[in-house]
């Protein structure tokens, strides 16, 4: 998902009776549905784990700007350009509110911003690949937007008070993200050869990649127990890749578009679709930083923050000053 | 690197006339002008508000969770303070 592949301690989770009493109250809150709060006491695991996963999911949504930011001087009404530049710029809400959140663990701003730019932090994968045709702006919005609401939904329920609230934001957002994507797509489905054509290029091309998105199957994964204890992953990466699938099938008809995979067919014993996983070698091969348009993301992120230094810089000396001047005149 | 740690400000949001502010989160910002700019960027790009309130966290004083018992125990045994308290006869009629 917008974090994926997030480590926790590694260790198996343990059962109420090996935990220390600290650590057994805190676990029995969660178990009962309470929420953290910032100054409360908590595992360090659980800081660490959350710290990790929800600035993941903030890199995300910022550099998630990248490829679609990339169509808003080419969008091709006026409309559909203030459109996109709202979404986009809703995006750069997502981050914050994500970045606020992760700075209530004791991590700063700049830190996180930091550990994105020298790579020591991840986003997810589905932003390394590129934006081609108009028709990527349709298919991001309903596909990547789309499987990302899957994550987002049940994430409003977790457990980090602070985190919580930001997926409630968020969520009320996204599906204006979704709704704009595929109204471009139905536009385009319904429009001439040449724009059938490529709303179905962007799905062949969109499909694998946002599959990806809710990560490996996590059924043995110690990590993902441990996250699903904590109740800061609530649903197994299959079931909400299912869930996606399920639901974007028939939208897909709809459009009059072939979903890119000959395996796919209704299962009516499960009540679901049987389909094809994606290629996860490329997926890893996109993890450790070979994705099609990594290079590309990483130098404009910190293009922007080498750029923005010296207005950073001016705000701050402009503020020193108003203050200087203030006291001055007291 | 350039790190320049603006300060974090703690953001309220009052909705509609007539309700108080309420916490929406936090931002950075130089000052607090640019604080109520970044907030009505930040939080209020659907209309979500009619004023902004914008204060330094270092500001504020928080209670701290562990004296979740002893710090509102005063308000544990007095029950009387809630109107249900009090058995009003049906015959008196609202009240
Ligand atoms: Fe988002
Ligand atoms: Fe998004
Ligand atoms: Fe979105």
């Amino acid at each position: 998902m917008y974090a994926q592949m997030v480590k926790s301690t590694g260790k198996g989770v343990k059962s109420l009776d090996e935990m220390e009493p600290q650590e057994r109250a805190f676990q029995e809150r969660i178990n009962a549905g309470d929420k953290i709060e910032p100054k409360d006491w908590m595992p360090e695991g659980y800081r660490k784990n959350l710290i990790r996963q929800i600035g993941q999911h903030a890199h995300s949504e910022i550099v998630g700007q990248l490829p679609e930011g990339n169509w808003i001087t080419r969008a091709p009404t006026l409309e559909r350009k203030a459109i996109l530049l709202a979404k986009v710029q809703d995006e750069a809400g997502h981050g914050l509110y994500l970045y606020c959140a992760a700075e209530t663990l004791g991590v700063t701003r700049d830190e996180l911003t930091e550990m994105l730019l020298d790579g020591r932090m991840k986003y997810s994968s589905i932003f390394n690949y590129p934006t081609l045709t108009w028709a990527d702006m349709g298919a991001v919005g309903w596909l990547v937007d789309g499987a990302a609401i899957m994550n987002q939904v049940p994430l409003q329920r977790t457990s980090y008070g602070p985190y919580a609230r930001a997926m409630v934001r968020i969520c009320k957002e996204e599906s204006f993200h979704q709704r704009q994507g595929f109204d471009i797509m139905m536009t385009m489905g319904k429009g001439t050869d040449a724009q059938k054509h490529m709303a179905q290029d962007a799905l062949n091309r969109f499909w694998g990649p946002s599959l990806m998105m809710f990560g490996p199957s996590d059924e043995n994964s110690v990590h993902s127990a441990q996250s699903m204890a904590w109740k800061i992953k609530m649903n197994s990466n299959d079931e909400l890749r299912q869930k996606f699938v399920d639901q974007t099938v028939p939208q897909a008809e709809y459009l009059g578009l072939t979903v890119p995979d000959e395996n796919l067919k209704w299962n009516e014993e499960k009540g679901g679709y049987d389909f094809s996983q994606p290629d996860w070698d490329e997926f890893f091969d996109v993890l450790r930083g070979n994705g099609p348009e990594t290079t590309e993301r990483m130098e404009a992120r910190n293009k922007a923050w080498d750029d923005g230094a010296w207005v950073r810089d001016g705000m701050m000396a402009h503020a020193a000053k108003k203050k200087a001047m203030k006291v001055a005149a007291e | 690197m350039s790190t320049n740690d603006w300060p974090l400000w703690e953001i309220f949001i009052r909705g509609a006339h007539g309700l108080s502010h309420r916490h929406v989160g936090s931002l950075h910002a130089p000052d607090a002008e640019m604080a109520i700019k970044n907030a009505r960027d930040v939080y209020t790009r659907r209309k979500e508000g009619v004023s902004i309130w914008a204060i330094e966290s270092s500001a504020i004083a928080a209670s701290s969770p562990e004296d979740k018992g002893s710090l509102y125990d005063p308000a544990d045994n007095k029950v009387y303070r809630h109107p249900t308290f009090f058995d009003i006869p049906d015959e008196v009629g609202a009240m």
